[in-house]
Order: C-alpha cells, then structure tokens, then sequence
C-alpha cells in the first residue's frame, strides 16, 4: 500500500508522462451485478467468451481424446519444425530490442511518471519475477536438461557436442570436458538471455502504455499505437481472449503434470501409490492453498509466498554448492558463464545448422513455451514493477535473473552430470535420464547421489508443491485483470472463480485425458504471439519516445 | 461531540452513497466537526483517472462539492494501493488513524448470505476501528 500524505487530497504529482489522449474509460465496456449474493463486474465480451471457449476446448478434448490428440499432437511439431526459423529469429530481436533499451537514452524514462519510486524493494521484487517466470522450470528441468544433452543418445545433442559415451555406455573420457561445457552453455542458453528478454518485452509493453500512457492493464492496450481506437473493438477482444486461454490452459496443464510429477517423487521417496486420487488431492491441495493467497491479496499472499519459495530454493541450492563440492560447482559456474558467452551467438543462429533435433526439438520449443507463457509473465511483472526506470527495469529483468539462471543451471547440471562422470553406469542421474527416460524423477536422482537426500528430496516436492501455487495465485490475479477490462479491484469472488475454474480444468483432463494435447495446443499459441511481440518492440518503442525523461 | 469524521468513499458507485454522506453532514454540522471523505484507488488507471494523482484531484473536487452543498468544512484524503480490493479495509483503518478521526461513517450493504465468506467492508471497519463507526445502510 502506498501513501498519498496530504491533507488536501491532492498529493504530490508523479511527474508528467505522455498519457494517451482516448476517450476509452476503462469499464466502459463492464458489466457489472450479482451472481446470488456475489458481485461481479467483468468485461463484455471477453469474460464470457475465454470463460466458454475454455469450457468448450475442454469438453472436445474430453469427448474426442484420438482426434484432439491427432490435430494438436502433430501441430507442435510442425510448427517448431517449420517456423524454427522465425522463433530464432524473433528471439534474437527481442534480446537485441531489450539491450540497446539499456543504452539508448530512453532507458531513463521512468515507469509511472518522472518522480514515480518503486513499489516493491528489490527482494521482494524478484521473488516475484523468478516465482512466476520460471521457478518450477528450473526444479524440472535443472538437472534434466544438462543431465539430457551431456549424455543423448538420440541424436539431438546441441550444436558441436562430442558424446562423452561410447555405443557401450563407457565412458570417453577424453570428450568429457568438452560435453560437459557445451551441455551447460546449450541449458543455459534456454534459460537465461531469450526468455527473460521475452517476458521484458510484454511486461514493458504493459507497463509504458498503463502507468505512462493511462490505458488499462491489458494485453490489448500495448496495440493502440498500431490500431488507434479499434483496439477497443474486436481486435482487442482477440488479443485479451488468445492472452487469458494461454494463460489458463498453460497453468491448468502444467498444473496438471506438475501433480503427476510431484506424485512421481512422492511414490519414489514415500512409496505413496501413483495414481489419478493422489494427483487430484494434489491439484486440489495446491488450488486450496493458491486460493488462501489470492484472498489475502498481492501484498500478503503472493508476495509471501514468493518469498517464502525464494528462500527455500535458496536453501537447495546453497545445499546441493557445498554438497556437491563448493569449489568445483563454482568453478563449473565459470566455465558454464564463458560457454554460454562464447557459444551463445553460434547457438542462436537460425539458419545453417546440422542440429535439427536440438533446435526444432528443443530451442524451438522452449521459445515457443516461453511466448506462449509471456502474456501471463509479462503481465504479472509489469503489474510490480511501476516506479523503475526502463533502464533499471530491463537490466534487473533481463540481466540479473540470467546469471541467477546460469548458476542454478551450473550447480544442478554440474552436479548432475558430476555423478555420471564419477559413478558411470551406477549413476541414478544416468538411470533416470538417459538409460530409462523418467525426467520427473530426474532432480530425485540428483539429490540421491548427496548426504541427506530424504530431507533435500522433500525439500524439492515442498518446492515444486509451492511453485505451483505461486503461479496459480498470480495467473488468477492476471486472467481477473484482463477478464475485468484491465480493473485490478474487480469483486474478489471473481479472482476465486479463476483460481477454482483453473483447478478445475487441470482435474478434469487428469481425469479424462487430454493433458498433452491441450498443452501442445497452448505452446501453438506461441507463433502468433510471437507476431504480437515482435509489433510490442515498435510500440514500446514509439511509445518510450514519447515520454519526458 | 465529534472533532473530524472520516467518510470512505467509493466514486465509482457514488450513487449508492447518499445516505451515507447525508449522516455524515448532519453530524458533522451538529458536532461542527471537519469532514474528510477517504477513498482508496488502484496504481493502474482506473475509470476514475489515469494515475493515483488524478483520482484525488476528483477526490478533492468532490470533498469541495460536498462541503458547498452541506455547508460543512471538507477535506479528502486519497490512498494508492497495490491489490485495492484486498487491502482496503486496512487502508481504511489506517487512514482513521493517519486522520485522528474520532467518528466513521461508512456505507454498506444489506447482510447477505456472501457476508459469511467476505465481510461488508463497513463491518471489518466496524469490528476494528478504534472510532465509532456508523454503517449506514
């Protein structure tokens, strides 16, 4: 909460910005009323239409498992396959667009006017970003994904890589070092410089055209120096539809295998059964908890939490450097940050590669992962970051969370890809990842391999439980925004509706299949919000020169 | 009786308000006490104005009509906040406090059955406002 201490009521100006001259209102369009005894006040159409396409996705997913499966099963591929190119290339413009923002003049442009201060200090700051950004990818995919390219046999080893194993499984030892420094710089790659400057771009996007230029908090307003008024018409609609579905089918799936996957180490650590009643406990357990944290809001609930699951990750990580031997881990960190500056460039690279499965099959992929997610990031962000300067915004966005990615990747990876080296065909890393391909129990296999790995193995399920909730309560607060016309004080029952809708979701394609395709359907998202983002980099742009500095 | 009476409003249904200010007038001409009328806006622009900065310049405004009309002497106090439809009853507290109100006044609802999940606005003020408090309804 902040203060206006002024007695008259007209408290000290922000500064000056250059708002947007429209006669929009925001919620015009609303409708506001009661449902029974609860108030709601929503946005015509786009509530009611991303409630039912929702709803109407799910039941095809439900009734027609084989189709929906056939359609959007093979549309990632084809896209990640055929469009590689274009999400290579859009990624390169966004890391490109957010860098020179750093050193062009406008990066002194202050988000929510000249004499605006930061709403949240740093910390508090960046659990937030990290929380709904990437937190559970990292618990995922931290040891999986180093742990998959040192050790891939299937072909889709990144750009150069020498295999480190023999046909047999033996070890070349002479190949080590290099693969183990291309696996990391290859991990890194995807987690560090792209996807940040993907979720800088939208979350600047919707911060310059709310705080500075006065439109709503909405996807759609980030698309007024291109469509003018008629972004308060269809065009609107659409884009606030596409952002809520991404934003509910990616948390309602992910929501979904997240419970499979934390009933996958609960089974292996616990022994408890596997199967679909622990996992709709789970998702119903992590609903329960996300809906404690909308209603106590952002200050009291997410904040609290993401705060909470910085600490704990912290903890791990702090466990796992020293577990693992401090000074090699810091010393893989080194040589992980030189690989990924040396090869970054040659990775990124669209065109004129050999490396079709690591590129199509996984860089691709995870840009199309990351578009797809950044409507619901980028807005989360945008909506704690008023009171920065586009230059302190894009550096801590893009920069900070980078090296912290890189380091987590360095001390998981290399921990991981440490215990093949040492342990060879003993190694439970090597069991689970690439002898036998159970990537849920990938970081349970890591942590085996140090000293108390009940307590850490427990540690992770506590983390992977809390990531999750942290995305569901800020994704609930994000859908309820653009679903209220970009209102951020809508009637709470409305934000409980999200929250329970999406838990709901998640349920019921546990329950009746259709998790992977639905999931396939919201990375296919991907390609044409890359377009939206790509006319974000003109906006943001054309907007920032507009404002004082 | 009364020295400063604090009166939270909600310009965005200004409509249901009447009652509300009406009682404050009149206690407030009794007790010739200072009106200040509170309200609580989001950091995003609002329908209400683009900026916290705009919302209490219409704050203010309507402090100023409300004193003309009722010949009382009226203040406003804007609060800015980062989840206004969570924070608000402890905005509102703590503006009594930051006030030195002595009396509220306060808007409600008729109770209904959504009370039992989410408590009016005017009770939690009520249950922890060290003031009076009138809930107006």
């Amino acid at each position: 909460m902040t203060d206006l201490p002024d007695d008259t009521g007209v408290p000290a100006p922000e500064g000056p910005s250059d708002l947007i001259d429209t006669d929009y209102s925001i919620g015009q369009d609303n409708i506001e009323g009661s449902v029974g005894p609860f108030g709601f006040d929503i946005h015509n159409p786009v509530f009611a239409i991303s409630g039912l396409s929702v709803v109407a996705f799910v039941f095809y997913a439900l009734a027609l498992p084989e189709q929906a499966e056939e359609i959007f099963g093979a549309l990632r591929p084809w896209l990640t396959s055929t469009f590689d190119w274009f999400f290579l290339s859009a990624a390169n413009v966004f890391v490109l667009f957010c860098l020179a923002l750093i050193v062009l003049p406008v990066g002194k442009v202050r988000l929510g006017g000249t004499d605006a201060t930061p709403d949240y200090s740093y910390i508090g700051w960046f659990a937030m970003l990290f929380a709904a950004g990437m937190g559970i990818g990292l618990m995922f995919f931290g040891v999986l994904e180093p742990a998959y390219y040192f050790g891939t046999p299937w072909g889709d080893e990144p750009l150069g890589l020498v295999r480190p194993f023999d046909e047999n499984g033996n070890l070349i030892a002479a190949n080590v070092d290099e693969a183990r420094r291309m696996a990391l710089a290859a991990t890194s790659f995807h987690w560090a410089l792209h996807p940040w400057a993907i979720y800088a771009v939208v979350a600047l996007a919707l911060a310059l055209f709310s705080y500075n230029k006065g439109l709503p908090l909405s996807i759609r307003s980030a698309f007024y120096p291109l469509l003018g008024e008629r972004v308060w018409g269809w065009w609107g609609h659409v884009i606030d539809v596409i952002a809520v579905f991404a934003t509910l089918f990616g948390l309602a799936t992910s929501l979904g295998f997240g419970a499979t996957q934390a009933n996958a180490g609960l089974e292996h650590i616990y022994g408890l059964p596997n199967n679909v009643t622990v996992q709709v406990l789970l998702i119903t357990g992590i609903t329960a908890i996300a809906l404690v944290s909308v209603l106590r809001g952002l200050d009291g609930g997410v904040k609290v939490l993401s705060e909470i699951n910085m600490g704990l990750a912290f903890a791990l990580l702090l466990f796992v450097l020293f577990a693992a031997g401090a000074m090699t881990i810091l010393s893989e960190f080194g040589r992980g940050l030189v690989a990924y500056v040396q090869e970054v460039v040659p990775l990124s690279m669209p065109f004129g590669r050999e490396d079709d499965g690591y590129r199509q099959g996984w860089t691709a992929f995870y840009w199309a992962w990351w578009i797809s997610w950044s409507p619901f990031v980028g807005m989360f962000i945008a909506r704690v970051s008023r009171g920065r300067t586009v230059r302190e915004f894009v550096t801590c966005v893009l920069l900070i969370p980078s090296l912290v990615c890189i380091f987590w990747m360095a001390v998981f990876g290399g921990a991981a890809i440490n215990d093949m080296v040492a342990n060879g065909a003993d190694s439970m890393v090597k069991a689970n990842v690439i002898d036998n391909y159970v990537p849920e129990l990938s970081l349970f296999a890591m942590l085996e391999g140090l000293p108390l790995s009940g307590i850490t193995s427990t540690l992770g399920i506590v983390l992977v439980i809390v990531f999750f909730v942290t995305s569901s309560d800020s994704g609930s607060l994000v859908i309820d925004t653009i679903t209220a016309g970009g209102k951020i004080d809508a009637p709470v029952p409305q934000r409980v509706f999200w929250c329970i809708f999406e838990g709901a979701v998640a349920i019921a394609l546990l329950i009746g299949g259709g998790l992977g395709s639905l999931q396939a359907m919201v990375i296919s998202t991907g390609l044409p919000f890359t377009i939206v983002l790509l006319i974000m980099c003109w906006a943001i742009y054309k907007g920032l020169s507009a404002e004082p500095r | 009786m009364y020295t400063h009476i604090m009166v939270p409003v909600d310009l965005a249904h200004a409509d249901r308000l009447p009652r509300a200010l009406e009682t404050a007038a009149l206690l407030g001409r009794a007790a010739q006490a200072k009106v200040t009328y509170v309200g609580v806006t989001a950091e995003t622009p609002t329908g209400l104005g683009h900026n916290p900065d705009e919302y209490a310049d219409r704050l203010a405004q309507f402090a100023q009509e409300q004193g003309e009309q009722h010949g009382i002497t009226t203040a406003a106090r804007a609060y800015a906040s980062h989840d206004p439809a969570i924070d608000l009853n402890d905005t509102l507290l703590k503006a009594a406090d930051d006030l030195e109100a002595d009396c509220i006044v306060i808007a409600s609802h008729i109770p209904n059955v959504a009370d039992h999940l989410w408590p009016s606005h005017g009770g939690a003020v009520a249950r922890r406002a060290k003031a009076s408090v009138f809930v107006v309804r």
